[in-house]
Order: C-alpha cells, then structure tokens, then sequence
C-alpha cells in the first residue's frame, strides 16, 4: 500500500489500484456523512477531484494519486457513510483504476515514509 | 436616542475601562482623510409622531387594493390573510431570532421549517423540499441552474407561457452560468410548442400552470417527452392556492416545483418579501439549493430538528456550493405555514374552489362586455382578455375612476406585441359587485361615444 | 485529499439510552408536529360551501387525490405556534452576540408602518399613478443610501446580501465586457464570508484566494502579486471579518484599479462605521447593505431580508431593472431595458425588490437621523471595544493589538490543554442565559468566537454578558484538572428546551419531512 501526502491510500493488484482515503484523515474529519462517487469510466490525471467524502460541517475533494481510468466505484459508501470512519483502508475503499503508469504509484511514500510525515504535521 | 441605550456617563466609563482617550481613539485604522468630522447631510433624528407622520403621508399617496375594484394579478395575488397569522409573526421569538444555527435554542422555528417543508411538499406532491428561497422568480432561475448541474447539459426551454419577469430573472443568473436560454413565443397555449422544442442537449423545460395568461395545462406529456430526452421538467406556479383544485407537479411528472408562496399567508407588499417555494424528487435532493431542515435526536434521546445536508450550502463549499443563496425567506414562510395551518386540507380545497367560481363569473361577465375577447379557455382564477384599445390606455383610464383593472400584458412583456392583451385576477376577495363595476365601467371606455366612465 | 478540518463533533459526546417521555418541563409545553395534532377534517377559517359543480369545466386536470394536509381551529393553532416560539431565543430576550449577523433591536414602529395598507396592500404592477408615494419612499431610501456611502448610484432589487454581491459582480461583468474586456478571476481573502467565493463562482468567475498579514488584514503584497489583466474585480469585506478596519484601504483601492479591476465592497459590517467614514471616499466601486443588519429589519429566523448595492458612476449604467426616475415631481419604474436604463445587466427578480424591507429601513433611518446613526456606530464599536477590554485577561483575542470595530474576535488558545473547545464553551453560555457568540468562523482563526453586541445593548447588560463569560472562562481554565468541570461543560447545554443535538444521524439518514407512522419514511435508507 502507497500513500500520498493528501491522504490518499493506493493499493495496486495487477493493472487496477484501489484508491481510498487514510485511517488519519477519517479521524480528522470526524464523522463522515456522504460520499460523492466518480462516474465509472472517468479518465483521470494525478491531482484531479475525483470523490467528495463530507463530514457535517466539511466537504473535502478526494484527489487521483495516479493516472487512469475509474473502473468501479464503492457505491456502498453513499448509503452507509459511516463505513469510511469505521474501516477507512479496506473496506471503505472509493474507487479502482486501471492503472496507465504504474511507476506513478511507486513513486507514492510507504507506510513508514507517510507516518513520519504524520509526524512532521 | 430612544433606540441607544448608552448614556454619556455609560460612554466615558466604557473609554476608561478600554483605556481610550475619546471614541475617536477607536476608529484610529480608518484612513484620516476619510473620516468624516460631524454627521452627513441628512436630516437629524426623529421622534416617532415625526416619523409615522412622513410614512404616513407617502402611504396615503398609494391606491390600496382595498379601496375599491381590484383586479392585478400576474404573480402577485390579493387573498384573505387571518388576524391570526400576523400575530404569529410578531412574536418576538419568531420576528427577533436568527438562522437557527443554534438548534438547542432555535427549535421553534426549526420545527416550523420542518412543518412547512411538509406542507410544500404534499402540495407540490414531490418528496423533498427546502425551507424556502427569496420568492418565485429566484427560484425559477436556481431551479435552472440546478438542473444544468444534474444533467451536465447547457441549454434551457422556457415556454413562452412562463412569466416573463420569471423568465428575465432566469436569463440574467443563467447566462453567467454558461447556460443558454431559449424562450418560447409567448400564447395563451404556450405549452403546446414546448416538446418539439426539446431536443439532446436540453437540460430541462420550464412550464407554468396555471401559466402567465392563466391557462391550466396537464404537463405530463411534456414530462414524458422531457424524461425521453433526459432532461428535467420545472413546473413552476406562481399562485399556490391554486394547488388546493389543481393536479399537483408531482401528478404530472414534474422533477422540480417552483412556486410562489405569496399567495398563503403573505399580503402584496408592492412585490416584496415574498416566499419561495422549491420542491424536488428524492434522488435530486443533494443537488438542492437552500437550506433543508431535518429530523435527529437530542444527547436524551428526545426528537429535535436542525439544519442538514449543509455541505451544499455557500458557507461550507465555498466556490462550490450549489448557489450563494444565505438569508432565505423565514417569517415569509412562517406566515405561510400559519396559514395553511388554520386552512387544513378541507380549507385550502375550498378557497380553491370559490376562486375558481368567481373566475367563471368574471369570464361571463368579461364575455358580456362588447370588443372583449377571452383569451383563456381553462383558467383557475385569473384570465386574460383581448381588448379593442391598448391594454396600458384602458388600465389608465379605469384607474382614474377608482378601478384597479389588471395588468396589461405588455407592462411585463413590452416586446411581445400584445399591447391589447389584460391579465385580471380574481380572488375571494373580491366581491361579486365588483366585478359588474367593472363590467360596466370597461364597456363605457371602449365605446366612449356611449358616455364616460362610470 | 483536500483535508478540511474545521469540522467539530457533530453528535452529542454524553447520551442517553433510554427514549424519553413527550412531557411539558414547567411552563415549557412539549408540543408535536402540526401533522400530529389529529386535525385532518378541521379547519380555522370559515368559508361559504362552494356549490357542486364548481369545477366542472376543468375536467381531468382537477386534483383527485389527497393533499395530506392538516388544519386546526384558530385557538389550536394559536397554541401550537406560541408553544413553538417558546422555544427559541430572540433579541428581545437577551443579548444575541452573534458575529458578523448584526442582531440589533428591531423598533416596533417600523413594523406598524410597513403594515399600513398604503404599504402592504398595494400590487407591483397596479399603475404607477396609483403609487407615487411607494415610489417616492423608494427613491427617498435611496437617496439616504447614497448619501451615508458617499456613492452616487444605487440598485434597489436585490433581496439579500448574497443576492446584493451577485448584483454587483454581474454589473462588474457587464462593465467589462461593454468595454470588450471579459475577465476571468475575482480575488477573494481567507477570511471572507463563505457568500462571497459561492458568488463569485456563481457570476462565472474562478476565485483565488488573497492571504492575510498576521494583524488579520489583506496582505497587500500578495494582492498585488495577484492583480493582473485577466482580473474583473476583488471582494474585500470591510470592516472584515475578524473586526477589523482595513487600514491600508485606499492602497487596496489604488492598486485594484491600476489593475483595471473593480473593488467589490461586502458591506456586511456597515454599523461599524456608518455616519462616520463613506465607502465612496475609500474607492469602493459596488457594495451591498443588508438592511436586515445595520438598518434593523427583523431576521426573522432566517429572513427575509434585502441587499441593495449601491455603485460608482463607472458601474451605474449596469445596474438591473427596475429604475426609479422622476421627472416634475412624478416617480416612475423603468422596468425593461430602454431609456436610461438600456445598459442595465438584465433582472435579478421578479417585481421592484423587498418593499417591506424598504418601509422599515427607512423608518429606522429617519428616527435616527444623521446624528443618531454616526452614534449607531460609535456605540457598536464602544459595546465591542468593552466587551474585549473586559475578557481580555481571561480569553485571548485573535489580533490584541489595537481597537477592534464593532466585534470583538477571540481564538481557542487560551482553552490549551482543558480539554474544552469553542463548541463546549458556546454551549455552555446557554446554560448562562445568552445566545452562544459566532464560532469557528472567520476561518483564520482557530477555534474562532466572534462577539458582535450591536449598539442596542445597555452597559448593565453588557456588564451581566461579561460577569456570566468571565465566570465561566474561570471554570474552563479550572477544567485542566477537574474533571467535573470538564464534564459540565461537555454536557451543555443542559437548561435548554432540547440537549445536543445528533447532527450526523440527521446528515447521514436525511428526514426532511413528516410521514405518516405506517407508511415507510422516503429518506431513511435503514
């Protein structure tokens, strides 16, 4: 698993990532209350908006750590929200990509990297 | 100053306390060369008899639609307010609070908001609707806008039936959008030209029923048609009463319910504040504009009601929030709820009908009156006719015998070339004498060889 | 992700298991919905029977399903909508010190003028001959507008403040492109109200952000970093939204039209400093008044309330329909665009605007009169100066430095380490009798409490607000290691007529309207 200083988890199984948000930024969100999902089919480029996750009082645009094209989207997560602070890095997943430039992902941080640059905020 | 409660001493303590040489000391970061050495030049303060005394002369220059004959719709509607209704609304509870941003201490107008949510959406019979926008007019235009951003499409149908004013307010918040508008010609039956107007880029059709000329029209095939082309459907009314004889939006297939709330609750104001009302489906609810109130739980488990879905709204999205709208129309839809309320179902139905009766007997009437042609074939309780003279010079010339006739058709569409076109609204209000002066007097104008005005 | 933080606990921390029962609390009625009355065949109004047939012209376009729509007699609902305003606070209850929302006393002599006939019972589109005097108060409330800006033009129709910044951006953008010059970008500080970026997108315009100086002002230099060809104006709300003046205003002025950009002025914060400096005096070329705040139309819960714009002579040509002319002592409406009017940038609603708003906001100007307002301002900016001098040894203003203007701007620093935040804090001060400050806005600021008393309040009433802060910012201070104190403070409120509200249940399974208990609720997805 890769992860990018937004706060965006990556998980790559042969061509197609999963994409969510991080264990850390669900909590600093608070309760999260609706997710806004990316048509499938999507074309991608690293840093567009492609999710909404909204809290009460917050809505934060979820950005496309890599390029691709949207092949599914978690449409569980619209009815059951709460999902995202209950098991943000697995089953709460947003979206998967098929993957056009998998050393984007290998240039993401590793688990050890993005906790000490946890630790640096 | 009976309105400041600060006395001189009050003021020279408080500069002490603050450290202060003078007051001026604290408006030391406005610029020097701006700021102004004594008041402007306006009068000085008033006591309240000098006050109510100037409004009161203004006042008295004004016709009221009480004083006699009155027959002005087109948007704006004269009805029957009870007493009761504005001593709700000046409740210093109700007329003294804010936003409810504050629930624990806010649920009285929270609860209202949540009762005329209600009330707008059984009425509309659509599943969702706001706590209000700023009247009819704005709520068009949003409700364009919206359907833009639902359908991601850029190109709005406005039959040629809608408003006028409707249909300028939504060109002017449209056209900034990117949103291109096509009005159609308007006519008594505008919404017949309305579906072969659609076509795939089209990202909605607004219609008015009963329209601006006071023709009613079943909509649902230009819902389906809409629908095919997978576009929205806008119903928009502008005299709600309406809603206690008439199949709803929502019977007929409508995405979107605008309306006017005015008419329940709200005097005529000369045009403001009035109330919107805006209605959608279930699935469009996160597209809303406005603010939505909701049901929860209090810390003991007790129901209690607050602000919701606030992500769409300015003060959390920012750029891209789903309209800039803030202050909406709060005591404007207290005062609707109120009334509505004390009408029940059973009340509304009947006010609906007697509206309608007395239509039918202004058409007769109208009918009986030489050179008068009625336009509306099927009309809830507003008409418009055809006029041998311009519509403007008849309306002037009533006016000057203590009539208020109508509205000539062209005050609001100059550019449409029905000069000779009046819109009368009748309400129960109005009393059936009336509208024989009315007869009476209109026949003597057009035929003034048969003797003046009467 | 774009990690939006200013989020705060949106349910309540201490709850109760156990479902309540619906009872009265003292005086204080418990009281259901409208729909749970039982009242589905009453009604509070007596109308004749309308005779059958009635509609038989109208064939299948008449409704013939149910509405769904309860009715009560009148001391039904009488008792309903009391109980209800029972439930809330007002002005006329306590000091309302919301920030930037400007809760002043509404005078009782505006609404019995707005509601003479010659007022509230005339229609938009009866002739203008027959409302002269509706005119004339419109024209005469400009010409009060115009004067105490200092500004030479003004648009009556928009209906709100938000409503009133999209008048002006729309002008701006109408000037622009008269001259062949659209432009794409509005710059808009942090701090600003959240209307002024949904505006500015919402006129079709890309926002950029301006920084702020750590004295809580715009910072000059980015702005003109910022400032370039492609931009149509900047929105700068003055006094802004921490309080306070921007000194270097005419600077700002200076350099936004070297740029051949407009000034949008948000005039949210006119009492502070109407009657005492003229916004057309600092180069202000659009600004908005809510009349709803510095001229006293009541809020009503939420509105209505109105947002004319008053413009430099480079935008007045652009301003909406309808105008007010008059010729001879004769008032007329110019309501399409011709004549004068032939440049106006189109119409921003149906009719002439907030006529309501209108009687009451120049009510309000008349019995002040020119030297009462400049009072008006002196006094907010003294009661907000006060409040500070007498809270700042316990809380911790956000720019201590200097005098503040008509609101008085606290951060969260000094609750370090209690364990309570701005929410609790706000909460508890309805225990204490008072209606809790703005908090978490403007954003700058952390933990943000934004104290605004409006010039109606009394010494002795600030004096019992400040005892009632002061006490409890000493029992917050002592939550550091008391756990008690800390509790209480979790729990506010406790005295109100509900306790914490459920903010995430209401957002996750919306119910947005009443259903009757047997049939399933349209919105609960359970």
């Amino acid at each position: 698993m890769r992860f990018t200083k937004d706060h965006e988890w990556v998980s790559l199984d042969g061509d197609i990532a999963t994409v969510g948000i991080t264990a850390y930024a669900a909590e600093q969100l608070g309760d999260v209350v609706f997710v806004e999902l990316p048509d499938v089919g999507k074309a991608l480029k690293p840093g567009d908006a492609m999710a909404v996750v909204e809290s009460v009082k917050a809505a934060s645009d979820v950005y496309a750590p890599i390029a691709g094209e949207v092949t599914e989207a978690n449409t569980a997560l619209p009815d059951t929200p709460e999902m995202v602070n209950q098991d943000p890095e697995k089953d709460a997943w947003i979206v998967r990509i098929k993957v056009s430039d998998k050393a984007q992902i290998d240039a993401l941080m590793d688990r050890t990297a993005y906790e000490a640059f946890l630790d640096t905020l | 100053m009976r309105y400041l409660p600060l006395t001189a001493d009050d003021r020279a303590e408080m500069l002490g306390v603050i450290g202060a040489a003078d007051i001026d000391a604290l408006f030391s970061d406005t610029p020097a060369s701006a700021r102004l050495k004594g008041p402007v030049e306006l009068p000085r303060h008033q006591g309240e008899l000098e006050v109510e005394r100037e409004l009161a002369g203004l006042a008295a220059r004004n016709r009221t639609a009480g004083s006699g004959p009155f027959f002005c719709g087109a948007g704006a509607y004269r009805h029957h307010v009870p007493a009761s209704v504005d001593h709700i609304i000046q409740r210093s509870e109700f007329l003294t609070s804010y936003t409810p941003y504050q629930p624990e201490i806010a649920q009285g107008t929270l609860q209202v908001l949540f009762e005329f949510q209600t009330q707008v959406a059984a009425l509309t019979g659509m599943d969702v609707a706001n706590a209000s926008m700023y009247d009819g007019s704005t709520g068009c235009a949003e409700a364009v806008m919206m359907a833009s951003r639902v359908t991601r499409r850029t190109r709005a149908v406005l039959s040629g039936g809608l408003h006028p004013h409707y249909a300028e307010t939504t060109r002017t918040l449209a056209q900034v959008a990117g949103i291109q508008i096509e009005r159609l010609t308007a006519t008594v039956d505008a919404e017949a030209a309305v579906i072969a107007a659609i076509d795939a880029d089209t990202a909605c059709v607004v219609v008015q029923t009963p329209n601006v000329f006071g023709q009613v029209t079943d909509v649902s095939a230009i819902a389906e048609a809409a629908h095919a082309a997978g576009a929205l459907l806008i119903v928009v009314t502008t005299e709600a009463v309406s809603y206690g004889l008439l199949k709803s939006p929502g019977e007929m297939g409508a995405d979107i319910a605008v309306a006017e709330g005015q008419s329940i609750g709200n005097g005529l104001n000369f045009g403001g504040p009035y109330v919107g009302l805006f209605a959608v489906r279930e699935k469009l609810v996160r597209q809303m504009p406005g603010r939505l109130c909701g049901e929860t739980v209090d810390a003991e488990g007790r129901r209690g009601f607050v602000l919701t879905l606030s992500t769409r709204e300015q003060h959390i999205r920012r750029d891209k929030a789903t309209s800039n709208i803030c202050t909406n129309s709060g005591l404007c839809a207290l005062a609707f709820t109120v009334h509505m309320s004390l009408l029940g179902e059973e009340g509304l139905r009947r006010l609906a009908l007697i509206n309608h009766l007395k239509a039918r007997r202004l058409k007769t009437a109208l009918q009986g009156v030489p050179g008068v042609q009625v336009l509306t074939s099927r009309f809830f309780n507003e008409l418009a006719v055809r006029l041998p003279m311009n519509a403007d010079d008849a309306v002037e010339a009533l006016a000057a015998s203590g009539i208020l006739s109508g509205v000539p058709y062209s005050r609001i569409d100059p550019q449409a070339g029905m000069d000779d076109v009046l819109l009368l609204a009748v309400t129960e209000t109005t009393p059936d004498g009336d509208i024989d002066r009315l007869c009476a007097a209109l026949t003597g104008t057009l035929s003034p060889e048969t003797g003046a005005v009467s | 992700m774009s990690m939006q933080t200013v989020g705060r606990p949106t349910r309540p921390e201490t709850t109760s298991q156990t479902a309540p029962e619906d009872r009265a609390v003292g005086l204080l009625q418990y009281e259901p919905l409208i729909f749970e009355l039982g009242g589905w065949s009453k009604t509070g109004v007596d109308l004749p029977d309308a005779a059958p047939g009635a509609a038989d012209d109208l064939g299948d376009l008449v409704r013939t399903t149910p509405i769904g729509l309860p009715g009560l007699s009148e001391p039904e609902t009488l008792r309903h909508y009391v109980r209800l305003s029972q439930k809330n606070h007002a002005i006329d209850l306590a000091l309302y010190p919301l920030g930037s929302c400007t809760m002043k006393h509404n005078p009782r002599l505006n609404e019995k003028l707005a509601r003479l006939p010659g007022f509230g019972d005339i229609h938009p589109l009866q002739p203008q001959s027959s409302v002269q005097g509706a005119i004339a108060l419109m024209d005469r409330l400009a010409h009060w507008l115009k004067t105490l800006t200092g500004m030479p033009a003004v648009a009556l129709p928009p209906k709100a403040g938000a409503h009133g910044e999209l008048c002006g951006l729309l002008a701006i953008r109408a000037a622009h492109e008269a001259r062949g010059d659209a432009r794409k970008r509005v710059l808009v500080p942090t701090s600003a109200h959240g209307t002024n970026p949904a505006t500015a997108a919402f006129a079709g315009y890309v926002v950029e952000e301006i920084a702020q100086t750590t004295d809580g002002r715009v910072d000059l230099a980015d702005l003109e970093s910022k400032l370039g060809p492609d931009v149509a104006a900047i929105m700068v709300t003055n006094p802004n939204t921490c309080g306070l003046f921007e000194r270097d205003v005419i600077e700002i002025a200076r350099l936004t039209h070297a740029a051949g950009a407009y000034f949008y002025c948000d005039g949210a914060n006119f009492n502070a400093i109407v009657g005492k400096v003229r916004p057309g005096d600092l180069g202000v070329d659009a600004m908005h008044i809510n009349l709803h705040k510095t001229f006293s139309t009541p809020h009503g819960g939420g509105g209505p309330g109105a947002g004319p714009v008053v413009l430099s002579a480079a935008l007045a040509p652009f301003a909406p329909q309808p105008w007010i002319v008059s010729e001879g002592g004769d008032y007329r409406l110019i309501e399409a665009r011709e004549g004068p009017a032939a440049q106006a940038f189109g119409r921003l609603s149906a009719f002439h605007g907030q006529m309501g708003m209108f009687v009451r906001a120049y009510a309000y100007m008349l019995s002040h009169g020119s030297d009462g307002l400049r009072q008006v301002a002196e006094d907010a900016v003294l009661n907000a100066n006060y409040v500070k001098a007498r809270l700042q040894d316990l809380m911790s203003p956000a720019f201590p430095d200097g005098p503040c203007m008509h609101e008085a701007l606290f951060d969260d620093a000094w609750l370090e380490g209690t364990g309570v935040t701005t929410l609790d804090f706000a909460k508890a001060m309805i225990d204490e009798g008072f209606h809790p400050m703005t908090m978490y806005f403007p954003l700058v600021v952390h933990g943000a409490m934004l104290i605004e008393p409006t010039e109606t309040e009394s010494k002795a009433e600030l004096d019992r607000f400040c005892a009632a802060l002061r006490r409890l910012a000493t029992d917050a201070l002592s939550a550091k290691d008391d756990t008690e104190a800390l509790e209480r403070f979790k729990a506010a409120p406790v005295s109100a007529p509900l306790r914490r509200l459920d903010e995430t249940l209401a957002a996750r399974k919306p119910r947005l309207k009443w259903t009757p208990p047997a049939a399933p609720l349209p919105l609960a997805a359970e």
